[in-house]
């Protein structure tokens, strides 16, 4: 069997760069511990360089033209040791988390998707640095190697079976993590590298060195053999960033979103997945809670003071940052935060892309993650209930209906269209009733009207005024009684003959008809009557 | 001017006899692309609803125009097509259109509230594409409001649909659009049937008697306007509007069996 590790050097470093890509070009430290005992825990080269060293205090640190200090940060290690694992779960499902800098990765049957050990190691390191890692690749014949190897040697090492004692023979003693007693006690025997450490006979080092002794010495010839601890990989994916001074305006806001989305999109095309729901969640300026608690009641009940949360169900999975970035601006334009940010947080969950196969002669659908967009960008103009699909409930109450959200069908169960045919095709046409067709009055219009033996004669609503052709009803209906809101109401159609308004105009010519087919009814609780719509 | 222009085409046609037989002539025309509007006579009048063009409906209240955009409407979701209806006044009555036969799970309902909501709906949608037919619902929308919007509009809108297979029909009370319309038709009511004969009891009658059911309506519908000339089984596209006032069919609706008590749901009909 062989394996491969890959190593990310300087990872406390690495993971603020991962976020801050500028900063490569400057003398950068990382200080980490409780003021004012602050310590340079991580440099980068061109610090080390111009004199910067470990354990140095901040305040001499400080001390250091053009140099750049970053507090240590914990989060952006989880996230950058999250992208770690989707780089190795991207290559190989049998991966092990072995420390939060390293994993190793199982290659058995990987050379027939990715060609020779070389290829492989290569093609880590490429997704490596894709997503803001730069690291080191070695493949050998175990685990501990494998391991080793990634650690001490720079870029792609492959170290072919039965070698593994040779190669690691040039490494300092300090890659197999003895303790500092085993390594103060080395360095007196003189012994430095690890060729040296193996010369060393087994026995007479477990007698002074105890089993660490032999535990190093096995691990410094390359003999150890034990299996991978497989990590299960999570479906969950997460990008966070904390802002050193909050962000109040939308178009900063988006900047930062989008360099999250791409980080966060870069990691679910690693896994071969994409995003079916996005949740973002903003930590807000303290000092504007009073003002959030009013929004928040009216938008986001279960959001606690100070936190702004907003969810994005996505129709299909995307991995499409911009994409994802528009769809994430539109909500935040319609329902914005309403304090400063400090710290934005975004959550992803995964599923598998869609995979569908077009035809030429099936009728074309709006592309699903454009109507996506569509559909928000509409839903910001008219708002966000009053765009969807109509769906009737399973009532008898007039005018009841919910809106659903607007899935475009992504099977398509007709036939082909003809092209440029004259008579539509028969079995359409068959299918399709000439039905008289109601437009509603929402809300119902009211009337007045004029009753001759309990059936209307003359009606008045909206200024104009009508006699009564010909009725029908009245159809009485009532339901609900068992609710707060029972409805009960006498419905009629009236063929109406509207009257010359009285300013001399004709109802013709003030966008009436002379004559309409309309339904009026009478609210039996509330005592009134109402016209419902109209037979157009 | 007149007699030398035509010297000259006389001129250049028989010099290229021996090539090209008629030279002045469109041999081919691009053929215009129909769907059925779901209401016969209105098909065979039109030949349908020409796709990447401007339908425009018009005419007063009761004139059967929602009836015909709900029987199109009908008809393309039943063609398993993606429809979108930008109602200007929420005016929709979903009941009624999934009766008529829209797959209501196949329609998109804009809710505007207002002409430049609605002119902005549709916009966005023509731009997004994919879309069988995209209705604009002026219907009750007040005559001078719709004749507010500026003619750019209407062809901003006739050049975004021209080369998609998308239907943009408009309804509105009158015709706005002009030039832009591919096909502009109006409707207007004829009368209103009735379960028993309407001139039974004379001019103006008051049918007061609880025996009268409402059956449906007949309207007229005329072609003013349209870019299609038909040549043999097809439709071709033709530059100069087709304008006369003798294109004119009558159809009969009818209306839905217990319409009163219409009810949703999965399994309710």
């Amino acid at each position: 069997m062989r394996f491969a590790s890959i190593f990310v050097p300087n990872f406390m470093l690495q993971a603020v760069l991962r976020t801050e890509p500028a900063l490569c070009e400057c003398a950068l430290a990382l200080v980490d511990g409780n003021p004012p005992l602050c310590s340079v825990v991580a440099i980068n080269e061109k610090a080390a360089r111009a004199g910067v060293e470990l354990g140095m205090t901040k305040m001499n640190a400080a001390q250091f033209a053009g140099l750049q200090m970053r507090p240590r940060s914990q989060l952006q290690e989880k996230i950058a040791h999250a992208v770690l694992l989707d780089i190795g779960w991207a290559v190989s499902p049998r991966i092990e988390d072995t420390t939060q800098d390293t994993i190793v990765l199982d290659l058995s049957g990987l050379t027939h998707l990715f060609g020779e050990e070389k290829d492989i190691g290569a093609h880590l390191a490429q997704r490596s640095s894709e997503c803001g890692l730069f690291s080191n690749v070695a493949i050998a014949s175990n685990v501990d190697t494998t391991r080793i190897a990634a650690r001490g040697f720079k870029g792609i090492t492959v170290i072919p079976p039965r070698q593994e004692s040779k190669c690691l023979g040039e490494l300092p003693v300090s890659v197999l993590c003895p303790s500092v007693e085993t390594v103060e006690t080395l360095s007196r025997w003189g012994v430095h590298t690890c060729a040296a450490f193996a010369d060393l006979p087994v026995l007479q080092l477990s007698e002074r060195l105890g089993q660490e002794g032999v535990r190093l010495h096995a691990l410094a010839r390359g003999a150890t053999s034990r299996s991978l601890a497989i990590a299960e990989p999570s479906h969950s994916f997460e990008e966070e960033m904390e802002l050193d001074d909050p962000v109040e305006e939308l178009d900063p806001a988006s900047f930062l979103l989008g360099r999250l989305l791409d980080q966060l999109c870069a990691r679910l095309a690693a896994r071969s997945l994409a995003a079916a729901s996005l949740r973002v969640r903003f930590e807000l300026q303290p000092f504007f809670e009073n003002a959030l608690d009013v929004h928040a009641e009216t938008v986001h009940r279960a959001s606690p003071p100070g936190v702004y949360e907003n969810e994005l169900q996505l129709p299909i999975p995307v991995r499409d940052s911009k994409m994802l970035l528009k769809l994430l601006r539109l909500r935040l334009q319609s329902s914005p935060p309403g304090a400063p940010i400090r710290k934005i947080v975004l959550q992803a969950e995964s599923a598998r892309p869609r995979a569908t196969q077009g035809g030429l002669f099936l009728p074309s659908f709006p592309d699903p993650e454009k109507l996506e967009l569509t559909i928000a960008r509409i839903a910001n103009v008219v708002g966000e209930g009053n765009i969807g699909s109509p769906s009737l409930i399973d009532s008898y109450r007039p005018g009841e209906f919910q809106m659903r959200r607007f899935l475009a069908p992504l099977e398509a169960a007709g036939a082909g269209r003809k092209r440029g045919s004259v008579a539509p095709p028969e079995g359409e046409q068959k299918s399709v009733q000439s039905s008289m067709s109601f437009r509603i009055f929402r809300p119902p219009v009211p009337a007045t009207l004029e009753l001759h033996a309990e059936r209307p004669v003359r009606v008045a609503f909206q200024g104009l005024r009508g006699q009564v052709l010909t009725a029908s009803g009245p159809w009485r209906t009532s339901g609900d009684w068992w609710r707060e809101d029972p409805w009960q109401q006498d419905e009629w159609d009236l063929e109406i003959h509207f009257q010359s308004p009285s300013n001399g105009r004709n109802a013709g010519a003030a966008g009436h008809p002379d004559c309409g087919l309309y339904r009026f009814y009478y609210d039996v609780l509330r005592g009134s009557w109402f016209v419902r719509g109209i037979y157009d | 001017m007149g007699s030398k222009a035509a010297a000259l085409r006389l001129h250049v046609a028989s010099a290229l006899a021996a090539h090209v037989a008629s030279p002045f002539v469109y041999r081919d025309r691009p053929t215009v692309e129909t769907v059925p509007a779901g209401i016969g006579p209105v098909d065979v009048l039109t030949g349908g609803f020409p796709r990447g063009s401007l339908t425009e409906i018009y005419g007063p209240v009761c004139s059967g125009r929602t009836s015909l955009l709900i029987s199109a409407l009908a008809s393309r979701t039943a063609a398993s097509e993606v429809c979108a209806l930008v109602d200007a006044r929420d005016a929709f009555d979903p009941a009624s259109a999934e009766a008529a036969g829209v797959k209501l799970k196949h329609l998109l309902w804009v809710r505007c509230r207002s002409v430049d909501q609605a002119l902005r709906s549709t916009d966005l949608l023509i731009q997004g594409g994919g879309f069988g037919l995209i209705a604009l619902d002026f219907g009750d929308t007040p005559a001078q409001a719709v004749r507010y919007v500026p003619l750019q509009v209407w062809f901003r809108f006739r050049r975004a649909v021209e080369s998609t297979p998308t239907v943009l029909v408009v309804l509105e009370q009158e015709s706005n659009a002009k030039s832009c319309a591919s096909l502009v038709l109006q409707l207007r009511m004829q009368e209103v049937r009735w379960s028993q004969a309407y001139g039974a009891a004379g001019k103006n009658p008051l049918h007061h008697s609880p025996g009268y059911l409402l059956e449906g309506s007949k309207s007229h519908a005329e072609m003013i306007r349209s870019r299609a000339k038909r040549e043999g089984d097809r439709l071709i596209q033709q530059e100069v509007f087709m304008h006369s006032g003798s294109n004119g069919v009558e159809f009969e609706t009818e209306v839905i069996p217990g319409m009163h008590s219409l009810k949703g749901g999965p399994g309710q009909r």
